[in-house]
Order: structure tokens, then C-alpha cells, then sequence
């Protein structure tokens, strides 16, 4: 596993329902591609996130699928609507099995 | 034929020559085959969906890319001069809202970057750009 992989999310504790707001998510990663060499000439074998998923409630926003050509600590920027209390779980699946999750109320008042 | 100085340089030229006339289309058509797997050969229409890049990337290791497509499924990515053309794939949910995503991508080098969106009628639509890239994103 990469080491000191952290995820951070950005999303506004409060809302009103069914408002669609914006979620910012940032993970450090070095994302390796599996193209670049080390200086013996030898490939560094790829090592990337390969996944990240966000739902609410247990209902799917967004599942993107990665490629080596996302940069280094992955960020992504999408919206979500909200429609009632609950919680958001972010899920990034790593290369070599592990999965890396961070969650975040909102409170609909 | 004599292997002589000017022989050499007669064919090796030319091989040079096919050699740089055959790699342009295939990196195209690497793209346009992945492209044709997603859409089936279906026809590509334009104007629902939007690719907002920048003209020209000082560093090709973080081009911010952001793509929005209403009423889209999903939303893919490709970039028709890395050495995989593969970006990203965002598919969205019943809670996503406006169809809209941003990252960050690398690029090898300039090149065109294409957006490509399967919208919920079926039909796909596409979006591209150029980027202009002043140091390459691949290392090595």
C-alpha cells in the first residue's frame, strides 16, 4: 500500500432538502502510473486508485472509474442533491485491495 | 544493393518516413476503437455536453479538466496522445445533481482531449479539446 494515503472531503454540514450541493474529495496517493522507470532503466509497476465511489443513504452519487492518467492525489468535484438527514460515505479502492472510506453528515433543517 | 553511405541513408529515411506516417493514425484510431466500444459505431451528436479545459497546461501532471452534461448516465474521458488513452469513467447516480464532475489528469503531451456522454435517451454525445502542453506528464 501507498503509505500516508488520507482522504479529505469538503461538504457543507447543513442543507435544505433536496438542495444539490457541492462536494470537493481529495486523497493523497502517488497514483504511479506504470509508465515511468527508476533510474536502472526498470518499469515502476502501476499503483494507482482504480475506483471511488460516493453515496448517501446507501444511494449511489457518483462511481468513477480511474485510469493512470488521473494525477497524483486524485481530486474530484461533483454535486449531489440531498433529501433528507443523513450521511455521505466516500470509498477510494486502491490497486492492491485495500479500501480507504471517510464519511460526512448533513443535517436538513 | 551495396551497402553504401548513401544507400543506407536512402532507406533508412524512408523507413523513418513510414515509420511517422503510420504512428499518427494509429494513436487516432486507438482512441476512436475505444470510443466505438463504448458507443457501438452509434452516431455522435454535440452541444449537450461541455468540456471546460484550459488552451494551454505549463505542467502536463495536473491539467484540471471539468466536464457537464445534462441528463447524462455517464460521462467518459480520453485523451488521443498518452499512451493509454483511458482517462476516467464517471457514472452517476439516481442522487447525482447537475451531471457535472471536475478532476485533475495527466498529459503526455499536446494533444486533444475528448469527452464522451451517454445520455439517458441512449444517444451519446461528444465534446473535445485541444491542450497545449508545455512539459509532458509521464516521466521517465
Amino acid at each position: 500500500m501507498a503509505s500516508g494515503v488520507k482522504p479529505r472531503v469538503k461538504v457543507p454540514k447543513t442543507a435544505s432538502a433536496g438542495e444539490t450541493i457541492e462536494i470537493k474529495t481529495l486523497i493523497s496517493h502517488t497514483m504511479e502510473s506504470g509508465q515511468r522507470k527508476d533510474s536502472d532503466g526498470n518499469v515502476i509497476p502501476r499503483s494507482i486508485i482504480n475506483r471511488f465511489t460516493a453515496e448517501f443513504n446507501g444511494q449511489n452519487v457518483i462511481d468513477v472509474t480511474l485510469e493512470p492518467a488521473i494525477s497524483t492525489n486524485p481530486y474530484f468535484q461533483f454535486e449531489a442533491i440531498v433529501p433528507e438527514t443523513g450521511e455521505f460515505l466516500f470509498k477510494w479502492y486502491d490497486d492492491d485491495g485495500s479500501v480507504y472510506e471517510e464519511t460526512k453528515a448533513v443535517t436538513v433543517s | 544493393m551495396k551497402l553504401t553511405r548513401r544507400n543506407l541513408l536512402i532507406t533508412s529515411s524512408a523507413g523513418m518516413a513510414a515509420l511517422a506516417m503510420g504512428s499518427l493514425p494509429a494513436f487516432a484510431s486507438l482512441t476512436d476503437d475505444e470510443i466505438a466500444k463504448i458507443t457501438g459505431g452509434a452516431e455522435l451528436g454535440e452541444g449537450a455536453i461541455t468540456l471546460d479545459a484550459p488552451e494551454i497546461a505549463e505542467n502536463g501532471n495536473t491539467v484540471p479538466i471539468g466536464v457537464s452534461a445534462p441528463g447524462a448516465v455517464s460521462i467518459v474521458l480520453f485523451a488521443d496522445g498518452n499512451p493509454v488513452p483511458n482517462v476516467a469513467t464517471f457514472k452517476f447516480g439516481p442522487l447525482s445533481g447537475s451531471r457535472t464532475a471536475s478532476t485533475r489528469i495527466r498529459l503526455a503531451r499536446t494533444q486533444n482531449v475528448i469527452a464522451i456522454a451517454e445520455m439517458e435517451d441512449g444517444s451519446f454525445q461528444k465534446a473535445s479539446a485541444n491542450i497545449k502542453v508545455t512539459i509532458g506528464g509521464c516521466g521517465g
